[in-house]
């Protein structure tokens, strides 16, 4: 239920970058969510389309790179990933230490503007 | 005519300048100062309890308490000894860095040695709104059944410190508790963990100790 907060921020942020570009309209968001960042894309774009009415970013089309979390098993160094969703010992050599490579990432990474 | 812009900035930017904030404000007033965070039910406010029972009562505390509504946790708190503020989050599913910072104003902060933030009773989302406290302690606990840390790996991996609450019904519930340290120890190696009842008492005096070393070294 945080959506709401989240999409906040990233109206903040977009119509920030927007007015420092001079722009008439923002037209595109796009977003970089990862797997780990427990981030609803649906949810983000019903309030968006509420939050975002009489400001510059007022119908723009949010866009959405998922990025999959990425384990490397820290014994036998191969990578894997989440298994249904939940985080499982190396399928490979069944150790549990790991580092998380990728999927944690949650930024606005550009905006189209007219 | 359309342009693309690079922005590159992280939506939580916000929320992490102004958890910063707190932090210094925090340092300054050289108290020590945790986040708790838990599912509804896993013993928040029954920790908050035992702390200050046992706690030297030469220390000062302040608490505040985070929920949807109602006061109850304050009162509870406040009832156990602390300085009590209630931040009712109207709906929101955690405590974000700018309500800490309202709360905060409604201390004297230097007059305290120890803050204890009572997040809203929630896995997911806390874990991704910092608020500039000294640490993050997360409470487990026995019912919750020994998968939560391979479900929420967000929650497991950031936090300071792990308290694992009602080991008293350890006999009555099916729950591994090899498996759920592997879980914990492949998200977070060498977590400190604390395994407590807050109903019989069990295990809290090392939390206490750990806790009364840290208010020291502040």
């Amino acid at each position: 239920m945080h959506e709401l907060a989240i999409t906040e921020q990233i109206a903040e942020i977009a119509i920030r970058h927007g007015e420092k570009n001079q722009a008439q309209k923002v037209t595109d968001l796009y977003l970089v969510i990862g797997e780990l960042s427990t981030v609803i894309d649906n949810s983000v774009q019903f309030y968006w389309d509420l939050i975002t009415e009489g400001t510059i970013c007022e119908g723009a089309e949010l866009h959405f790179d998922r990025i999959p979390a990425v384990f490397r098993c820290l014994e036998c160094e191969k990578e894997y990933h989440l298994s249904d969703g939940e985080l499982t010992p190396c399928p490979h050599c069944g150790s549990t230490r790991m580092e998380v490579l990728q999927g944690k990432e949650f930024h606005l990474d550009s905006i189209n503007i007219t | 005519m359309s342009k693309k812009v690079s922005v590159v900035e992280k939506v939580h930017s916000a929320n992490d300048q102004l958890a910063m904030e707190n932090q210094r404000i925090l340092q300054e007033a050289e108290l020590f100062s945790i986040n708790l965070m838990a599912s509804p039910g896993a013993g928040k406010t029954s920790l908050i309890e035992r702390t200050l029972a046992g706690l030297d009562p030469g220390l000062s505390v302040a608490a505040i308490d985070g929920d949807v509504a109602t006061s109850i946790d304050a009162d509870r708190a406040a009832e156990a000894g602390a300085t009590a503020v209630q931040i009712n989050t109207g709906g929101q599913c955690h405590i974000d860095a700018p309500m800490l910072r309202n709360a905060l104003n409604e201390l004297d902060l230097a007059s305290f040695d120890l803050l204890l933030v009572e997040n809203v009773g929630n896995l997911i989302c806390p874990a991704s709104f910092k608020l500039g406290t000294d640490k993050n302690i997360l409470i487990a606990s026995i019912p919750e059944g020994d998968d939560k840390p391979y479900k929420y790996p967000a929650m497991y991996q950031d936090v300071d410190g792990l308290i694992i609450n009602k080991i008293d019904l350890l006999p009555y519930i099916d729950f591994d508790m090899d498996y759920f340290k592997a879980g914990v120890e492949m998200l977070n190696p060498g977590l400190i963990t604390f395994p407590i009842s807050c109903r019989t008492g069990e295990g809290v005096q090392s939390w206490i100790d750990w806790l009364t070393d840290q208010i020291k070294a502040r």
